[in-house]
């Protein structure tokens, strides 16, 4: 029986275990070191919010792996070797493989700060780094301040996780507005002021020089390039982007650029081994997706294509709309379609963007100003239905026709205010036009694309 | 405001300790002509319990409500023993008319509900004649230190959104001593409530003005339940209402169930007892009612003239038509999670336990084995009685009414609805009753698998697996086990109390009644990934 075995238990290792053991009967050995269990690691932040146990993190309780024939070892991989197909694990036992999948995911970025790897730095990605996290900040007399570079998703979640703790947040981001790479300008002004609301100190258009040490090789303060103010703390937390999770392949034969080198089949160069996930980087990027795209979503979808390869009926990944989604401290944040920021949007990319008086919900539809081509949306504050986004994309739709019928695609829970008619007044006014907003229709909602 | 909060739980505490010791004061004894009357009020033809009764109770020694509990039912059972012995003895010699003679002095009924029949009349002391200041020491205290506790909260939690911190860092809502704590207390309520009702005798008193101006009658163990009920909830109601501020499904549906609990539940059965009226819960359907069948029920309202045979007919229709049909345009929601008593104090008390039910496998299997047994059972017991009810005789299919009867109320309507129901909120969660056990909400459920318009949608793709859907959900549901498939939830056990959407991070759930077609929607392959692929492995 063939022996597929996979390094990783996230969301791309295990989605590939599932969907291999749907159709067929090979032989499944997963391989972690970090957990013997899969959890979902976006959870491990309501763990220290208390909001959860790690157990609530397990997708599938503990009975499942048995009783679908998926082994799992835990151990570390610390060297492949590709002739003879065998894994050697840092106790020096080792396993053998007919296929094998790298799904090692990735690890927080360090740039090469002074100080960087001190008692009480830590990054938020591991199970690891919670464990720490709890050690070094179990409440505000251990831990007095903390420090958190880098502005991006995991910031704001670690700045979030330790606020509901009461510790003190400093928080330095490099940009001049938080993720303004990503975010059209309202919409970071927004998490700005939000930011803010919740007592965390944001530290606009700063870098970090240095970790400063106490005797005991603890961290004891940071210093800020721009300015060279030290500000004491007991934690810092590293989270300026991840970068894929492959050092032990350096010398394995298995061509590596930021991550893995895949191609559409999510092949590598060495036959029978594959990488999918956060550490797969494409040869040519796919759409205007990124090579790498450290996204839950995007390793399941590539654990799923895999999975059909892998089981004779041979599949390119093709992902289809982009989408994503995030909370903000209380906002919640979902995108469909493509909706780039001021700094990043091309010529022909315009928007149309409205925000509500006194709450914290906007939104941005990005559109083709030649053609009026609904190209994305981003929303603050307001759920949206991703199906029918989805639909929208693949007719190519126009602005116009997104707005008409945007009462269809609301999934904000029953008896919330909606707010399409003033969205929709707002482009009339804006555009002189007379779109009228269509009531929301179930017929409409349902027929598929 | 942390000291407020503090202080708040403090006053709460002390009213709480006040409510409790209030049990052990007061004395109780009756004069010979007070007993007297009673006895012949009552129509017992006993010699022997009047003489046991009055050596029991007339007596110049302050006792207490434990102590004059235990001589009164000593006395009943002398008396009963008495009979026993003489129907035994008359047995043997095979006299039989003499052993029928017999019957008509024994006394039938529980000997805490004796107890508590005269004690209500035989008790006297500072809680019976300050009963205005009682209650304010009570439950005044009680409403004013709870609502100093979770009105700070406005402030405390922070910007509107969803606070779950620290739920899981707290003995109270992480099954630490504190919880362990109101689980014994709330079981011993219970149980003193259903079996010992005498004991909490004081409690009718300090009740009986406002029972005697809303019922025109004294205060019983139920009106303190009703009482204690309301308030809780409303209090509570209130702790949802700062809680889920920024949800308005919640708000909405936290007065629908205070409303249904108050005006139905409790005001308008007083104002009808006061009218002479049979009482009635208009919104309580059969089988969670389930002594709406029982004869001196069908009785009591076919005597009552045309209102009587109103409450008849309405009863017949609420669980025949009313319930499904409701059920089938909104889901079981409409009445579980906004009507519903139970259902009312499961989302007001019961929500901050709400994430101890077990979400396992082995438990959902439990829990249908569970409550279609309890649904046949109920079924079962009230065919029976029927049958006898028509027919005029003691038993059918051998089963006897009586005993099915008493024993579903004790296993069923006391034991599972409320000592374990409600009582075991603090360790396994506060849907108990709710998922494993309520008749009714069996019913509902199979209506809202197979018929009903109602279901949780999952957005697409968006799932990130974090678990706050299955965490929160009150009834064990594992929610995110279909949300990361993009399937809908269907359940029958679903309340649709809208947590899981709440507590979600990214907007994947929504609660809707849409058309039946496409309502379940089994996927391998989620939206978002390669539309061949999908199409190809979704062949479903």
């Amino acid at each position: 029986m063939e022996h597929i075995v996979i390094i990783g238990n996230g969301i791309s290792g295990v989605s590939v275990a599932r969907h291999i053991r749907k159709n067929s009967d090979k032989q499944i050995t997963i391989v972690s070191a970090e957990t013997k269990y899969f959890f979902s690691r976006t959870a491990l932040m309501y763990i220290y919010m208390g909001h959860m146990k790690f157990e609530h993190t397990q997708p599938y309780e503990n009975w499942f792996w048995d009783k679908n024939r998926i082994d799992l070892k835990e151990g570390f991989v610390s060297k492949i070797d590709t002739d003879k197909k065998s894994l050697e694990f840092s106790d020096n036992s080792s396993l053998s493989y007919d296929k094998l999948i790298l799904a090692v995911g990735s690890k927080p970025n360090k740039f090469g700060w002074p100080g960087q790897d001190l008692d009480g730095v830590m990054g938020m990605y591991h199970k690891q780094d919670l464990e720490n996290l709890e050690k070094h900040a179990p409440n505000n007399d251990v831990c007095k301040r903390a420090v958190i570079v880098g502005g991006g998703l995991i910031g704001i979640e670690l700045a979030e996780m330790l606020r509901s703790r009461k510790i003190p947040v400093t928080f330095l981001v490099r940009e001049t507005s938080f993720w303004n790479g990503v975010l059209p300008a309202q919409e970071s002004e927004l998490i700005n002021k939000h930011i803010k609301e919740h007592h965390i100190d944001l530290r606009l258009a700063t870098n970090l020089k240095e970790i400063k040490a106490d005797e005991n090789g603890k961290v004891k303060s940071i210093v800020i390039q721009e300015t060279g103010e030290e500000i004491p703390c007991n934690v810092v937390g590293l989270t300026a982007g991840v970068t894929p999770n492959i050092d032990f392949l350096k010398d394995s034969g298995i061509e590596t650029g930021r991550g893995i080198k895949v191609n559409r089949f999510l092949e590598t160069n060495v036959k029978d081994i594959y990488a999918i996930g956060d550490c797969a980087e494409q040869h040519e990027a796919i759409g205007q997706r990124r090579n790498i795209e450290a996204v839950w979503y995007t390793g399941r979808m590539m654990g799923e294509t895999l999975a059909q390869t892998i089981c004779g009926n041979k599949t390119e990944y093709k992902p289809g709309h982009w989408f994503n989604s995030a909370k903000f401290l209380d906002i919640e944040y979902q995108t469909y379609g493509w909706v780039f920021s001021e700094r990043n949007k091309k010529e022909n990319e315009a928007y149309f963007q409205w925000q509500h008086p006194s709450e914290n919900k906007c939104i941005t539809i990005s559109y083709d100003k030649n053609t009026s081509k609904f190209l994305g949306i981003n929303t603050f504050g307001i759920r949206m239905r991703h199906e029918i986004f989805d639909k929208w994309l693949t007719e190519n739709q126009s602005i116009e026709h997104v707005l008409e019928y945007l009462t269809d695609a609301n999934f904000d829970p029953e008896f919330y205010k909606l707010h399409e008619a003033e969205i929709v007044a707002k482009f009339n006014q804006e555009n002189k036009t007379d779109i009228q907003v269509k009531k929301k229709s179930w017929k409409r909602i349902f027929s598929k694309a | 405001m942390k000291a407020i909060k503090n202080l708040g739980l403090v006053i709460f505490l002390i009213g709480l300790a006040i409510f409790t010791g209030s049990i052990f004061t007061g004395n109780f004894s009756l004069t010979q002509e007070e007993l007297n009357t009673y006895i012949s009020e009552k129509g017992y033809k006993s010699e022997i319990i009047k003489k046991e009764l009055s050596a029991a109770v007339v007596t110049d020694k302050s006792l207490n409500i434990f102590q004059f509990s235990s001589r009164v039912r000593a006395a009943f059972e002398t008396s009963n023993n008495h009979y026993d012995e003489l129907i035994a003895k008359y047995d043997a010699e095979k006299n039989w008319d003499k052993k029928g003679e017999q019957y008509q002095y024994k006394i039938y009924g529980k000997p805490h509900t004796l107890s508590y029949e005269i004690a209500k009349k035989a008790g006297s002391g500072f809680v019976k004649e300050n009963a205005g200041l009682m209650w304010f020491l009570t439950f005044g205290l009680g409403i004013i230190g709870a609502l100093l506790f979770i009105i700070p909260n406005l402030v405390l939690l922070g910007k509107p959104g969803i606070k779950n911190d620290g739920i899981y860092l707290e003995s109270a809502t992480n099954r630490g001593w504190i919880a362990w704590l109101v689980l014994v207390y709330l079981v011993t309520f219970y149980l003193v409530l259903y079996f010992m009702a005498d004991y909490a005798v004081n409690w009718t008193f300090i009740l009986d003005p406002i029972s005697n101006f809303l019922g025109n009658r004294d205060a019983s163990q139920w009106f303190v339940y009703g009482f204690l009920y309301c308030t809780i909830m409303l209090t509570m109601g209130v702790r949802m209402f700062i809680k889920y501020r920024h949800n308005k499904y919640q708000i909405v549906r936290t007065i629908s169930v205070l409303f249904f609990q108050i005006v139905f539940a409790f005001l308008i059965p007083e104002i009808m007892a006061s009218l002479q009226l049979p009482e009635y819960d208009f919104k309580n359907a059969f089988p969670l009612d389930y002594d709406f069948f029982f004869d001196w029920n069908l009785d009591n309202l076919t005597n009552s003239g045309g209102i009587g045979l109103f409450i008849l007919v309405w009863g017949i229709v609420l669980t025949l038509i009313i319930v499904p049909v409701m059920v089938y345009f909104f889901g079981k929601r409409w009445y579980c999670s906004w009507v519903c008593g139970c259902g009312g104090l499961a989302e007001t008390l019961g929500d901050p336990y709400r994430q101890h039910s077990n979400k396992s496998l082995n438990a959902w299997k439990l829990e249908r084995w569970l409550i279609h047994s309890v649904l046949v059972f109920s079924l079962v017991m009230t065919i029976v009685t029927l049958y006898c009810y028509f027919s005029g005789t003691q038993s059918f299919l051998g089963i006897k009414s009586q005993w099915i009867k008493d024993t579903y109320s004790f296993l069923i309507g006391a034991w599972f609805a409320g000592v374990i129901g409600t009582g075991f909120y603090p360790i396994f969660g506060n849907r108990v009753w709710c998922r494993f056990g309520c008749p009714l909400a069996a019913y509902l459920g199979l209506v809202q698998r197979f018929k009903s318009r109602f279901r949780i949608t999952t957005n697409g793709g968006q799932c990130i697996s974090c678990g706050n859907c299955s965490t929160y959900c009150e009834q064990g549901i594992d929610v995110r086990a279909y949300a990361q498939k993009g399937e809908n939830i269907v359940r029958s056990s679903c309340v649709g109390c809208g947590i899981c959407s709440a507590v979600c991070p990214r907007g994947v759930l929504k609660l809707e009644n849409g058309p039946e077609e496409g309502r379940i929607n089994p996927t391998e392959i989620l939206l978002g990934n390669d539309v061949d692929l999908m199409k190809l492995v979704n062949k479903n």
